[in-house]
């Protein structure tokens, strides 16, 4: 078993099976490539399996490592291995693949296959962006993540998907521009693209604050943070169900990920020094997208901006530079991976049926849907952080943490209990609650069991990591604690 | 079989029997609906007697369930705590929980909800029996925030009608506000005294008795004093304490049964319960104590004003209620946890009489609930009519039943408190049994005694509630008021029993013997009201004989006199005065303004406040001016470099030269 690639595996089955689905052709065929599609996610789920069971807990560092010459000449390795941060989010990209497959299933009649291959493709690339270990190959599968993105926004999105895919092309672009000059800063300076090498490497503060400012653009608009987080609410309300769930269950964590795995260990003492500045944006996006929040229109701009706001935590977890945000900040990458998901289907699910998202064509649904109903409410809560949904776990410890930096970090922070409650259920109340609204609300028909099996397979997990999210910390303990070590060591070159 | 293996299976009893009702409602009966429940919740109860009496033998079970999280050398534990404290709570909860599960079964018998109903309630016992039986900060929260979860859902049971969807939101969120500041206080725990164990972090408090943090730069405060208020924040939450009591008044639009047992009996006393676990936290800061006790004599009094002018019988109640947490406040705030506790028991027990009472009066109207349409009822109504009466006894405090001994303890232990705020405290509740009294038993002459009105009133637009259905709105014009089912008046009698007897029995041994020796800790030196409380207590009789020449059964007594008098005698009095006095009417029928002012300001500001922030924040500025005013410069410099596309040789060859002579001299240097 060991002898296996298996991260090589996990990258490349969904590639292939993805591929082999394009060869299904026209819609013709639409049923053999949703088939496919379904035994290509699960085959890319069940390889994934083996990094959660064969994972050495007790061991910070890399495992699974894989490595081969790629292009001699620069020193470019093919270069894969996985720690404990990097394998939770590799397990949600596989996991939420079978789900988008299983949601798009009868609601996509266009273009079938090509849709389920850009989601099987998507997670291939994803993975090797967690899994990366040489600064070029994670380039080429941060950048290449875009294509199919752009492609589900462009093909199966909205009415005004054209805007939404070049805003969200164009901010996310130039982000990675600046990461790749910064790479190639880090070559010039070591002749390795190998990024265990850069954490080693001594550089001066203020090459270090530069190379940060580079990092810190291309992942802050990905997770994203304010100020550039206006992309976000228009790519999702134009994407189709399964493109959002996707966006926002793993594409943002890239960019919070990325902050461990670069940002953060290449250039620690910029990262100490920037703390303050990211703790407040953090804090914005925290308070002052919960309130804007509060007054959309439209479920998924909602959902959209609640996920900012709980992407503040991550970013402010990060910062804290203790292990309880560090590792809260995992937890809520994780859980907010599986409640988004689990938001924006529900949001798909009333879209199916009315083809409206404004909350005003709504009111009194659970007179007609009451099995629905009773979902939402639960990931409603879930979304509001109540204890015993993952929802509250990460950002339980995020608070905790930041009480020990500082009072008002924590006062800022917990705010989110009140206000992440209104805005998610306000909307639960005049969506859901009340007379029925119109004809239509009347005649909507409960969900069926496809859509009871995802939703019903979310709401087991964020119930069960919110009863039990040890699985989820013990994981990333090792990796958390060296990480920690690791940037409360200067690597200020020695005057 | 030792009783330590039973703990577990006490709250996780009733969480199958909700799981199941819950999630195969549709598939069961009605019957199995109800009797699952009950069976779970009975068996609860059993084990929680069987616990009970290994409590007073002086056993003393704190240990861990599993390992919910670990990180940074923090472990977090589900875990119980099981002493006399508990044990006292987890018998109040799960009879009163039993005794509104069979009476659920009257209310309910005609909603289409009935499997549902029954899943939620079940669902509030194990939450409720998760914090009361925690042994750390961490599960308390759980069990705190699981309970606000059932609340809402119960209180927007009916979740067609506008009224219950509004209050459900509001509950929760005035709930959160306060557990924003609980959890800022657990965090303070974690941080300062180490753990969120409670044994941990108690024992590591008096060390920090004289520590001082500085939240704002050149102010320090206690750092006990900043803990315990904070702490206190949550529990003024959810025990409805002024400002945060909004919500209680609201929450009856929820079911009468929930009514009874949610936000009378057991939900909203856990605050009371949480700052008497506390109590070795709340010892070492006296400023703390004087904010608990000015913030508990405020309720008290001026929430029992509100009861005077409200027509809807149960708001009456949930005035009584919310005056009557005051008082448990009180006692807290004077360092009487033990008093306070005692209150909480036997308010629990005549409030939940009351409450469902009230249910009972409802269903026998056919679900109308304006007082000014009832009258007279006791005719038609015995069971109820009697119950009631000894609910209401017990609430203002008539010598020798249960209210009697825990009230006038409070006012006793507040007479001989020293710390700031226990003057005014002491004029607070002395002046709340006269309007305790006062409401009370205008209440019971309205309903009870008097012309029957519902004759005329059938005509009438009534303000009814608790409506099944569409075909329920009162009386008729030929129905007469009839006595609810066994299953609504057995609960009565057996609630009314603990009504009178409970405090007689148990005063003694509770308050002034050992029975919370090592769960309560008072430091006795800084406040002695109990000390002194003790001293002058001389068994419980010599205490009722004592308080029929006292000063607090005058003010009742007057208080049900002047109630006869102006309502029963003389109903011309209160008209005249209400047209009189119509600014402070005008004040009290707004509720003081606190709704107003939350919708107003607080809702509404935040509502402007989003609403800003978006359209100028967000579209005007980061997009209209930073993401489309940087294509616009992109598009400028496009055009500018466009000029430079000259297609003259000698300019190309130029810039290369200027290119090259530049890139020469950046990397000669490095």
């Amino acid at each position: 078993m060991n002898d296996l690639p298996i991260l090589s595996l996990s990258i490349w089955v969904p590639i292939v099976a993805g591929i082999l689905v394009l060869c299904t052709g026209s819609d013709k065929n639409a049923s053999s490539a949703r088939w496919l599609a379904l035994l290509g996610s699960i085959a890319g789920f069940a390889v994934t399996v083996p990094l959660y069971l064969g994972f050495d807990m007790q061991y910070g560092g890399f495992q699974f490592v894989e490595r081969l010459t790629w292009i001699p000449a620069f020193n470019i390795d093919y270069h894969l291995g996985v720690d404990g941060i990097a394998v939770p989010l590799i397990l949600l990209t596989s996991f939420t693949t079978v789900i988008v497959v299983i949601a798009g299933w009868e609601v996509i009649q266009k273009r079938v296959a090509q849709y389920m291959a850009s989601f099987l493709i998507m997670s291939g690339i994803m993975i090797g962006v967690f899994a990366a270990l040489d600064a070029i190959l994670y380039y080429i599968f941060w950048e290449a993540m875009l294509i199919p993105m752009f492609l589900v926004i462009g093909v199966w999105g909205g009415p005004n998907r054209v805007y939404a895919t070049i805003k969200f092309f164009l901010y996310t672009l130039l982000g990675s521009l600046l990461m790749l000059v910064a790479f190639i800063y880090l070559y010039h300076q070591s002749g390795t693209f190998e990024i265990a090498e850069y954490y080693r490497m001594p550089l001066a503060l203020n090459v270090q604050i530069w190379i940060f400012i580079a990092f810190f653009l291309a992942f802050a608009v990905k997770i994203p943070m304010w100020p550039v987080h206006t992309w976000l609410p228009d790519a999702h309300v134009e994407a189709p169900t399964g493109g959002s769930v996707v966006l926002a269950a793993i594409a943002l964590k890239l960019g919070g990920y990325s902050f461990l795995r670069f940002a953060m260990p290449i250039t620690p003492d910029a990262a100490h020094y920037l703390s303050g500045f990211m703790i407040t944006l953090s804090l914005i996006a925290v308070v002052y997208i919960a309130l804007v929040a509060l007054v959309q229109k439209d479920m998924k701009k909602l959902i959209a901006y609640s996920s900012i706001s709980h992407m503040g935590f991550v970013t402010l977890g990060f910062f804290l530079f203790n292990p309880l945000g560090m590792e809260g900040a995992m937890v809520q990458m994780i859980s907010h991976g599986f409640i988004s998901s689990a938001m924006f289907l529900c949001v798909g699910v009333l879209y199916d049926r009315m083809h409206s998202r404004q909350i005003a064509d709504y009111g009194g649904v659970a007179n007609s849907m009451p099995i629905f109903t009773a979902f939402v409410v639960l990931f409603a809560m879930a979304n509001s952080g109540l204890p015993g949904t993952s929802g509250f776990v990460g950002e339980f410890m995020v608070i905790l943490g930041s009480i020990q930096v500082n009072f008002w970090y924590a006062f800022l922070a917990a705010t989110t209990l009140i206000t992440g409650a209104a805005y998610t259920l306000w909307m639960i109340k005049r969506v859901y609650y009340g007379e029925v609204a119109n004809p239509q609300v009347a005649a909507l028909k409960d969900i069926n069991r496809r859509e009871f099996f995802i939703l019903g397979l979310l709401a087991i997990l964020v119930l069960g990591f919110g009863i039990y999210p040890q699985p989820i910390t013990e994981m990333t303990h090792a990796t958390v604690n060296q990480l920690l070590d690791h940037l409360a060591l200067s690597k200020l070159p020695p005057l | 079989m030792t009783v330590q293996s039973l703990y577990i299976w006490i709250p996780l009893l009733p969480l199958f029997a909700a799981a199941v009702v819950g999630l195969f409602g549709r598939k069961l009966s009605r019957a199995s609906a109800h009797w699952l429940t009950i069976l779970g919740v009975a068996a609860a109860f059993a084990l929680s007697v069987c616990v009970f009496m290994d409590a007073l033998q002086g056993n003393v079970f704190n240990g861990a369930v599993y390992t919910w999280l670990t990180s940074g050398g923090n472990s977090f534990e589900v875990g119980f705590l099981v002493d006399r404290l508990t044990a006292t709570m987890m018998v109040v909860v799960t009879f009163v929980s039993l005794m509104v599960h069979i009476y659920t079964i009257g209310y309910m018998a005609e909603d289409p909800g009935y499997s549902r109903f029954f899943s939620y309630i079940s669902l509030f016992t194990f939450s409720m029996l998760m914090l009361v039986m925690s042994n750390n900060f961490m599960q308390l929260f759980f069990g705190w925030e699981a309970v606000g979860l059932v609340s809402y859902l119960l209180i927007g049971f009916w979740f067609k009608r506008p009224t219950a969807v509004y209050a459900n939101l509001k509950a929760f969120l005035v709930n959160r506000v306060g557990d924003f500041g609980f959890l800022l206080g657990i965090g303070m725990v974690l941080y300062y005294l180490g753990s969120l164990d409670y044994a941990t972090a108690f024992s590591a408090a008096p060390q920090f008795a004289n520590t001082q943090v500085e939240l704002i730069p050149g102010h320090s405060w206690s750092l006990m004093t900043v803990i315990c208020i904070l702490l206190f924040i949550g529990a003024m939450g959810k025990s409805a304490q002024v400002p945060l009591h909004v919500w209680l008044p609201d929450s009856m639009e929820g079911p009468t049964p929930i009514s009874a047992l949610i936000h009378a009996a057991t939900m909203v006393t856990a605050g009371i319960f949480m700052v008497a676990r506390m109590s070795p936290l709340y010892e070492l800061s006296t400023t703390a104590l004087s904010f608990v006790l000015v913030i508990g004599a405020i309720t008290a009094l001026f929430m029992g004003f509100l009861g005077i002018i409200q027509h809807d019988i149960k708001r009456v109640v949930a005035y009584s209620t919310l005056s009557q947490l005051g008082y448990m406040t009180v006692a807290l705030g004077v360092s009487a946890y033990s008093v306070a506790i005692f209150h909480l028991m036997t308010h629990a027990f005549f409030k939940a009489l009351l409450f469902l009472g009230a249910g009972s009066v409802i269903m026998g109207m056919h679900h109308d609930q304006d007082m000014r349409n009832m009258g007279g009822l006791r005719k038609y109504m015995p069971v109820t009519w009697i119950t009631s009466l000894i609910g209401s006894l017990a609430l203002i405090g008539t010598p020798l039943f249960s209210g009697f001994y825990s009230k006038d303890s409070i006012i006793e232990a507040v007479s001989f408190s020293h710390i700031p705020g226990s003057g005014f405290a002491y004029f607070a509740v002395l002046a709340g049994v006269f309007v305790t009294a006062f409401y009370s038993f205008r209440m019971y002459f309205l309903v009870f005694h008097g012309k029957e009105k519902w004759m005329q009133a059938a005509e009438h637009d009534h303000h009814h509630d608790d409506a099944h259905d569409e075909h329920h709105h009162g009386l008729g014009p030929h129905d007469k008021p009839h006595e609810s089912p066994w299953v609504v008046t057995v609960p009565l009698v057996l609630l009314a029993i603990p009504s009178v007897m409970i405090g007689y029995v148990v005063i003694d041994p509770m308050v002034f013997g050992d029975y919370f020796k090592g769960v309560i800790h008072i430091d006795y030196a800084q406040h002695g009201a109990m000390h002194e409380l003790a001293h002058h207590f001389h068994g419980a009789w010599a205490m009722a004989v004592h308080g029929l020449t006292s000063l607090p059964f005058i003010l009742a007594a007057s208080g049900v006199v002047l109630a006869w008098f102006f309502y029963m005698k003389r109903p011309d009095i209160p008209a005249a005065i209400q047209a009189r006095c119509g600014l402070i009417y005008r004040i009290l029928d707004n509720k003081y303004g606190f709704d107003s002012f939350n919708e107003k300001f607080l809702a509404g500001g935040s509502r402007l406040l989003g609403s800003k922030l978006w359209q100028i924040g967000d579209v005007k500025l980061i997009d209209g001016l930073l993401v489309n005013g940087s294509a616009r410069l992109v598009g400028l410099v496009a055009g500018l470099a466009r000029r430079l596309q000259t297609g003259l040789v000698y300019h190309y060859a130029f810039a290369m030269i200027i290119g090259a002579f530049l890139l020469l001299t950046v990397f000669m240097k490095i």
